[in-house]
This record gives structure tokens, C-alpha cells and sequence, in this order.
């Protein structure tokens, strides 16, 4: 990194940061600081919606997931849609008509106090762990690419986000993720076109997709039943649908972007401005990592992209063996390429077809160098951090980009960490505030000065929490997937609850209550001891939780009768 | 007073005032039309380069 980068990094996060602090200074009324200026629009619900779910993970791990496995993952998206149609036409409206701050005081207007606090319980628990792996995330990846003290880029990180986030709460986190997702946008925009200006000779764009294609990682569809894959149409729709329905419908991070505004129309237009643009946009960045994959084809790179890690362990000969070893398989990897280039524009099917083979199998063997290289830092150390494809697009970015833009392409990282931080926080702290604070101090919920303070304690506390919890624990490998599987052990059980709230009338408090505790218990024990995709937990703890609910209710309504005519 | 004030009733129903759509349904009937044509071209786009 040069000045021109340093500046553009630092104006840009800080200046943003500023700016929404300074503007949103004044906010003194509690329904302003906690659901935002009430005139918000579509688009700036929109935004905010995008950017909450948006982390600097995505753009970090997503890129790295086309390069290593293609872009299956974008099926991981197929449900989103559909749960935003759902949630625009039977959750909005009902939070709109209760008028609620939290999604969870919903549940105690449908049941009772106790399942409102097991509802904000299990999100707290869950988004209060993934603020800490939020934060820690494109921290640890940054820190080790460009060699930066850890610690201070967490601290550094977290104030900021603390800053701005209390001082104008729901308002100033909209007003920044409007410029933060304009950086985000322009960097990853930025990033494509020169990586397509960067693909090599002979290849462009398209002989690279079809490269891309080839060697297999242009699968975006796969309609296998096989429960063990981990990315099919069929976990997209059905573990999808509901990780998307639980977490836009029932995450706070989420609902707070969008029930505040005019009307109820904002939020809906809002929220369906994400349904149409999501699975594309995921697509483009997906499609990224997969380019990548086709110009690191013809670019000298490492055989591991974790070079931090990589020095650290690979000492002896052993590594040096497999360093030579991996830049003559690239060599031939090339060579088989641009022969399948060839063979493809002869318009000869046989000749295609062989050259396509032997392409296949000279990228194979460079697959196959790079699975050994994981397999040699693991025997020099069982505890190294083998998985290296959250490396691979910012080792792109500092490597191969010009000045100006390596500063425009972290400006993006950091307004994106920004941004879904900011909307965590808020969040935990609305709902501590309102869930739990009032609920045990019921007299102090007239006075609206001390709600603002308390919100704003809380606000704080959560992003010290955060900062903390990042500055002292360690997170799994798959930084994304980390946070995917967390939200599909808790979110399935929660959205449980909402649907027997609303769909299931007859459903009381005590049986969703005990029911939900159950399923929560089951899907835990099934976790820990079954192989199955991380989403179908969305779906088995949302249907535990329907069924036990159904059963229980049962029971206790049949306790309830022959209690009844005994007496 | 710290209760959020009251939704406007009236705005609540109100029709989604996007050309071309009069009811919300037909706005829903559009983006579920959508992401069909996005699998839609996901597939063919799978077929072609897989």
C-alpha cells in the first residue's frame, strides 16, 4: 500500500463513519434512534437491508468459494426470494400493526413474557457469538496479507462502528450504509473490470468462462438429491427458504432496517428490491472467484494462498519439494489450456475432446499439489489453518491491483464489515433494551431520556463485547460458513415460534414455550452427532419445533378438559 | 412517552403505487417471476459452460 491507497482507505471508512455520526448527533426521540428517521424510503431501506447481510465476509469468502469450488454456492440463495415475499406479505405487516420496536414483542403479544424472552434469548445468543466473528473475520485476513498488528485493526475497527452506531443508533446506520454499499459496489465493480482487463492473452473474457466451464467450476445448478452435498437446488429452496425466512424475518439486525419509514409500503419495496437483486449480484461475485480461478491459471501464485501460515510451517525440504513441484504443474496447466483453446476453435469435437481431457488432468494434478501442500502443514502442525480460499481475492487485490484502487478495494472490505456490524449492534442493543431492561423495569418505559441512555449503554457494551470477543477467541477456518452454521442451529427453532404465532392460532404460550426448548435441544445433539448439510438445520429445527408445539398443545389441552369435567 | 407512534391506518392498505402494479399481489407475482427466470437462466447457463 502506498499514500494514494492509505488515503483513499482512510478517507472513505472514516469519513463515512464521521459523517453519519455528525449528522445523526441530534437524535434525541427513541423511535428515531431505534427503527430510524420515519421518512426513510424504499431505497434507503434497500440498502440497508443489502448492506446488513453484506459483511466483509462475503466479499472475502464468496470470491474465495467460486476459485476453490465454483459458483454452486449461489443455489445457497435460491430461497431468499421467496422468504422476502413471505416476510413482506404476512410478517410486515403484522409488526407494522403492533407498532413494535423488536420482533420479539410480537411473541408477547401472541403468547407471553417468557417465550418473548426465549425468542430475544436465542438471538442474542446467536448474533451476540456472530458480532465477535463479524468483527474478527476480514481483521485476521487483512492483518495477514498485509502484515498488520491484529489486535490494533479489531480495536480500530470496532470504535469506529461503536461511534457512530451509538451516537445516532438505527438513523446514522442507515444514513452510512448507503455510502458504505456505493464504496462496496464501486470496489467490487472496480475489481471485476480489471480482472477481466487482466485475464490472459488468447483467452478474454469469454475463452475464460468457457476455461471456467471446463474445468468445473461454472456448476451453478446441481438438482442431485444426494443429502450429503452440501450446495443443491434443494438446500438452496428448502434450507434456504427458511434460514432466509428466520433471518429477515426474525433477526432483529434485519427487522429494524425495515419497519420503520412512512408506511408500510417502504419496507416491502425495500425488502423486495433485495428479493430481485440478490441471487445476480451474488452470482457476479461468485463468478469472480471463478475468473479468478482461470487467471491464477496463467499468474504465478503460491501453492498456498495463506502465505503467513505457509511460512510459518514450511520450513525443511519437504515444502520446497511441493513449491517446484506445484509451479510445473501450473506450467503444464497452462500449456493444456491454451491446447484446449486451440482444439476448440478448429471446430474438430474429437480433437476438443481430448485436449479438454488433458486439460482436466494437468488441473487435477495442480489441484491434487495443492491438497498435499494442506496435508504437509498439517503433519508439521495439527493445529495450522489449512483452508486458504479467504485469501485468494485479497491476495488478488494487493497483488495485481494499482494503487488507488488496492485502497478503493479494502475501503470496500472495511464498509462492509462496517455496515453489518453497525446493524448487529444496533440491534443487540435495541433488544436488550427493550426485550430485557423494560421487561424487569416496567416503570422506566415512560421515561424516554433514560430508554435513550440505556439503548445507548447497551449499544456500547455490545461493541465492547464484540471487540473482546474477537481480541481473545478463536473461529473456525471457513470464516463464512462459521457464521452460516451458527445462525442454522438457532434460526430454525426461532422462526418456529413466528410461524406457530401466526399460523397456528390455537397454539398457546406454555406449549411453543417447552416445545421450542426441545427442538433447540435436538438440533444440537443432531449437530454434534449426525453429517448432514449445515441448512437442512434451519428446516429440522422449525419443524420440530411446529410439531412439538402441535403435540404439546394437545396434550395440555386434554390435561386442560379432564381437568375440567373432574372438577 | 416512549410508545412509537401509531401507523397511519389508511397508508397501511394502500395500493403499492409502482407503475404498472395495482395490487401487491401482482408485485409479488413479479419478483417470484423473476427469480424463476434467474434458476431458469442458471440452468441453461449450467448446461452450456458445466
Amino acid at each position: 500500500m502506498n499514500v494514494a491507497d492509505w488515503i483513499v482507505l482512510l478517507a472513505t471508512i472514516v469519513g463515512i463513519a464521521a459523517y453519519g455520526a455528525w449528522r445523526t448527533r441530534q437524535v434525541r426521540n427513541l423511535n428515531t434512534y431505534l427503527r430510524g428517521k420515519p421518512s426513510t424510503g424504499w431505497g434507503t431501506i434497500g440498502l440497508s437491508v443489502m448492506a446488513t447481510q453484506a459483511s466483509a465476509i462475503t466479499y472475502l469468502s464468496i470470491p474465495g468459494q467460486g476459485f476453490e469450488s465454483g459458483i454452486g454456492f449461489v443455489q445457497n440463495y435460491f430461497g431468499l426470494p421467496l422468504a422476502l415475499i413471505i416476510v413482506c406479505a404476512v410478517f410486515l405487516p403484522m409488526y407494522r400493526r403492533l407498532n413494535v420496536y423488536t420482533a420479539y414483542q410480537f411473541l408477547a403479544e401472541r403468547f407471553d413474557e417468557k417465550t418473548r424472552l426465549l425468542g430475544a434469548g436465542l438471538f442474542l445468543l446467536q448474533r451476540g457469538l456472530a458480532a465477535g466473528v463479524t468483527i474478527y473475520a476480514p481483521a485476521i485476513i487483512v492483518s495477514t496479507v498485509l502484515g498488520w498488528p491484529l489486535d490494533p485493526v479489531i480495536v480500530a475497527t470496532g470504535l469506529l462502528v461503536i461511534a457512530y452506531t451509538v451516537t445516532g443508533g438505527s438513523e446514522a446506520v442507515a444514513l452510512t450504509h448507503r455510502w458504505q454499499m456505493a464504496v462496496i459496489a464501486a470496489g467490487m465493480v472496480t475489481a471485476l473490470i480489471l480482472l477481466i482487463l487482466r485475464l490472459p492473452d488468447g483467452l478474454h473474457f469469454s475463452g475464460s468462462v468457457a476455461a471456467a466451464g471446463a474445468l468445473g467450476k461454472l456448476h451453478a445448478v446441481d438438482f442431485s438429491l444426494d443429502p450429503s452435498r452440501r450446495y443443491t437446488v434443494w438446500t438452496g429452496l428448502f434450507g434456504g427458504l427458511f434460514l432466509s425466512l428466520s433471518y429477515f424475518g426474525t433477526d432483529q439486525s434485519q427487522v429494524q432496517r425495515y419497519i420503520g419509514g412512512p408506511s408500510l409500503r417502504e419496507g416491502r419495496l425495500g425488502l423486495l428490491f433485495n428479493a430481485v437483486l440478490k441471487i445476480p449480484m451474488q452470482f457476479v461475485i461468485l463468478m469472480v472467484g471463478a475468473l479468478l480461478f482461470v487467471f491464477y491459471q496463467f499468474a504465478p501464485h503460491p501453492v498456498f494462498f495463506n502465505q503467513a501460515e505457509w511460512r510459518r510451517h514450511a520450513q525443511d525440504g519437504r515444502f520446497r519439494v511441493i513449491e517446484t513441484e506445484h509451479a510445473q504443474a501450473l506450467a503444464q496447466s497452462q500449456s493444456a489450456i491454451r491446447a484446449w483453446v486451440q482444439a476448440r476453435a478448429s471446430d474438430d469435437a474429437a480433437r476438443e475432446a481430448t485436449a479438454r481431457a488433458a486439460m482436466v488432468a494437468a488441473n487435477d494434478r495442480a489441484q491434487a499439489i495443492r491438497a498435499e501442500a494442506r496435508a504437509a502443514l498439517l503433519a508439521a502442525d495439527p493445529r495450522a489453518k489449512i483452508k486458504d480460499s479467504d485469501y485468494v481475492f485479497i491476495t488478488f487485490i494487493v497483488t495485481q491491483l494499482p494503487h488507488g484502487a488496492v485502497g478503493l478495494l479494502l475501503a470496500a472490505m472495511f464498509a462492509a464489515a462496517l455496515s453489518s456490524k453497525a446493524s448487529e449492534l444496533s440491534a443487540l442493543g435495541s433488544t436488550t433494551t427493550i426485550d430485557f431492561w423494560r421487561h424487569f423495569r416496567p416503570l422506566a418505559a415512560a421515561d424516554e431520556a433514560r430508554n435513550m441512555r440505556v439503548a445507548r449503554r447497551f449499544t456500547a457494551l455490545w461493541g465492547i463485547f464484540a471487540v473482546a470477543f474477537a481480541l481473545f477467541a478463536g473461529f473456525a477456518e471457513n470464516l463464512i460458513e462459521a457464521i452460516n452454521i451458527l445462525g442454522s442451529i438457532f434460526y430454525g427453532v426461532l422462526l418456529g415460534l413466528f410461524l406457530v404465532a401466526f399460523f397456528l392460532r390455537h397454539v398457546g404460550g406454555s406449549a411453543v414455550f417447552f416445545a421450542a426448548i426441545a427442538a433447540q435441544t435436538l438440533v444440537i445433539v443432531m449437530y454434534f452427532s449426525l453429517n448432514i448439510g449445515y441448512l437442512w438445520y434451519n428446516l429440522i429445527g422449525c419443524a420440530a419445533c411446529i410439531a412439538l408445539s402441535l403435540v404439546l398443545q394437545a396434550i395440555l389441552s386434554r390435561r386442560a378438559g379432564v381437568g375440567g369435567r373432574a372438577s | 412517552m416512549t410508545s412509537p407512534p401509531r401507523p397511519d391506518r389508511h397508508r397501511e392498505t394502500e395500493s403499492p403505487d409502482v407503475p404498472g402494479f395495482g395490487t401487491w399481489s401482482a408485485v409479488y407475482l413479479f419478483v417470484f417471476g423473476w427469480f424463476v427466470l434467474v434458476v431458469a437462466l442458471l440452468t441453461v447457463f449450467t448446461a452450456m459452460y458445466a
